[in-house]
């Protein structure tokens, strides 16, 4: 039995991070119907920014903070920039926009910074903690809580503050929303600057465990989306159960199959979900209007 | 005499490619030249799928992959010749177009381009990993097509570069004909009929389903044919082909030259192409440039580089 609880514990910590990943696609999602798949990239510019400025003589935690406000300052840009010029563009603009921006901040990243692998100290220290047989890294425990603990946040703000409202009311139905005085230009450079802090905090959490450089946001990215459209496209709840399940998945995949084909999970489950159920788990079933 | 659409745009196809090798003054042009047609075919076929049918694919380098892997693989274990082994791909490549495309197709916008995705990655992951056969991430070898011996038995001398710039140019004229007669055919309106609105089209008697279909399978054999150009041209292939760049790389291709427009389909695949030959220099830059130009094409001229152009020249003609 440790043996599975080993894996259940590392698939719980990947799916954490794939878990906050695809909580930002979710965002955006809701608040444009635009997926962005530069998201993955906010996860690096976490762990990278972090790594650059703790290099540079700050401490953890201010250097921690100033690669969430970048990176959320970066996805505000993206917004104004990128997406909103593009309002009303066909899906293929869309989505080749959003690579596009992925592809661009890739290279000035690489330009900027450089191309080696990096990592910085974790939390609190690397002694691994024993669990029934199995062992946990204290840093796991600060991305499994700081994932947990995001989601309450963000759980209060859409129910129990008005401005979170009203990202859900722009989400329903944006001409609704902006009738009865909702901005929403403000609710999307919001959403925009919500989801990009909360990739770059996944990539602060995660990299003293996975590390990080220029290129790892891509294949973050399309987990993040795979684990969002498991749970069902625009549902923050679904975006955690299905970024649990895929991580669990993939390491047991890797675990009990073949490490070499542990990134197949992740492919193989979105086109079963999709032929099998195309809302996801927790999406709605939506039909067309003509 | 007025020419019709189709007939301008081979005449145009067909002579820039005839005239262009004039300005070459050098061999390594002709291989730029080359590679610009062997993605100009997978990008023809795009535009069947994207441009025709209005439908999306993020995976279509896995068709290239399984046309390449054909090439390297059918002759060594099937004693088969490169030529048939391209065949071979490309009806694997329908085969499995059909089989996959079924359910997909279901699938509308994010949907469908996140299950193609999800498709043309395991392609390429699959052939990363059966190293055994494939060779894995190092690639593996493939043999020579042998047309040049025996265009050479016959007085036609033409070094390797000259002789690959014609050939895939051949193809390419082939390729876009076919495609432009489809255009004009009943399938071909059935097809832009579903683009239009897939109700309507139902509504006066498209089977949706099938069209859709018709396409993706007719796009994947494009994409096997150029995944099975480019092996036999470079004589070596790895599981890059069927990455997801380079299915990315192809979208944009079509997209950014204008995916409802031929021509302008094949000039976004020329223009990607020739990108990284000119910022060799600054290769550090390379990325950055690529999307900077993906989105800002995508932002100011959404209907690709060679329609809004068109249409900005005929405006100030009118």
């Amino acid at each position: 039995m440790p043996e599975l609880l080993q894996f259940l514990l590392s698939g719980i910590t990947v799916g954490a991070v794939y878990a906050l990943v695809a909580l930002g696609f979710t965002i955006i999602y809701n608040a444009s119907d635009v997926v962005n798949f530069a998201q993955g990239e906010f996860v690096m510019l976490g762990g990278m920014i972090t790594f650059f400025a703790h290099a540079a003589g700050l401490p953890l935690p201010l250097a921690a903070l100033i690669a969430i406000i970048a990176t959320a300052g970066i996805g505000v840009a993206l917004n104004k920039l990128a997406i909103e010029p593009a309002r009303g563009a066909p899906v293929v603009s869309l989505i080749i926009i959003t690579i596009g921006a992925s592809i661009f901040i890739r290279g000035a990243t690489q330009l900027v910074f450089d191309k080696q692998i990096h990592r910085f100290p974790a939390f609190s220290g690397d002694q691994p903690i024993l669990i029934g047989g199995a062992t946990i890294l204290p840093q796991s425990l600060w991305v499994i809580a700081g994932a947990l603990a995001i989601f309450f946040c963000l759980w209060l703000f859409f129910t129990r503050t008005l401005i979170g409202r009203a990202v859900l009311a722009t989400a329903n139905n944006r001409i609704a929303a902006q009738l009865v005085g909702i901005n929403t230009n403000y609710v999307m450079t919001l959403s925009f600057a919500m989801s990009a802090a909360i990739g770059a905090l996944a990539g602060v959490l995660v990299t003293p465990i996975t590390l990080t450089s220029y290129d790892v946001g891509l294949a973050l990215a399309l987990k993040g989306f795979a684990a969002a459209m498991l749970g069902g496209m625009g549902n923050p709840k679904g975006a955690l159960v299905g970024g649990l399940l895929l991580g669990i998945l993939e390491a047991m995949t890797a675990g009990y199959i073949s490490s070499q084909y542990k990134d197949a999970a992740a492919f193989v489950v979105i086109l079963a979900v999709l032929f099998a159920m195309p809302q996801g788990l927790f999406g709605r079933k939506s039909t067309d209007r003509v | 005499m007025r020419l019709s659409s189709k007939a301008t745009t081979l005449l145009i196809l067909a002579a820039v490619i005839a005239i262009a090798p004039v300005f070459f003054p050098s061999s390594y042009y002709f291989r730029v030249g080359s590679l610009i047609f062997v993605n100009g075919l997978a990008v023809t076929g795009l535009v069947i799928l994207i441009g025709y049918a209005g439908q999306i694919s993020l995976g279509h380098a896995g068709f290239a992959g399984i046309g390449a892997y054909a090439c390297a693989l059918a002759p060594v274990h099937l004693g088969l010749h490169p030529a048939l082994a391209a065949v071979l791909g490309a009806a694997l490549s329908a085969a499995i177009a059909f089989l996959v495309g079924r359910p997909i197709l279901r699938l509308k916008g994010y949907y469908l381009a996140v299950a193609s995705l999800g498709f043309g990655i395991l392609v390429s992951m699959v052939l990363s990993n059966e190293a055994q056969l494939t060779g894995g991430p190092d690639g593996m070898a493939v043999p020579e097509l042998g047309l040049r011996a025996v265009l050479k038995a016959i007085g036609i001398d033409l070094s390797n570069t000259e002789f690959w710039y014609a050939f895939s140019g051949l193809v390419l004229v082939i390729g876009a004909w076919l495609a432009l007669n489809l255009y004009h055919s009943p399938t071909g309106r059935a097809l832009r009929a579903l683009h239009g609105s897939e109700v309507a089209a139902r509504t006066v008697g498209v089977d949706v389903a099938h069209y859709k279909l018709v396409a993706f399978v007719l796009s994947a054999v494009y994409a096997s044919v150029s995944g099975s150009l480019l092996a036999l041209q470079n004589k070596f292939i790895t599981p890059d082909v069927a990455g997801f760049m380079h299915s990315i790389e192809m979208v944009t291709m079509a997209v950014l030259g204008g995916a409802g427009s031929m021509l302008g389909a094949i000039l976004g695949a020329a223009i990607l192409t020739t990108l990284p030959q000119v910022l060799t220099v600054f290769q550090e830059y390379e990325q950055l440039m690529l999307g900077l130009v993906m989105m800002l094409v995508m932002i100011f001229m959404r209907e690709g580089l060679l329609p809004s152009i068109a249409r900005r020249i005929r405006g100030r003609a009118e």
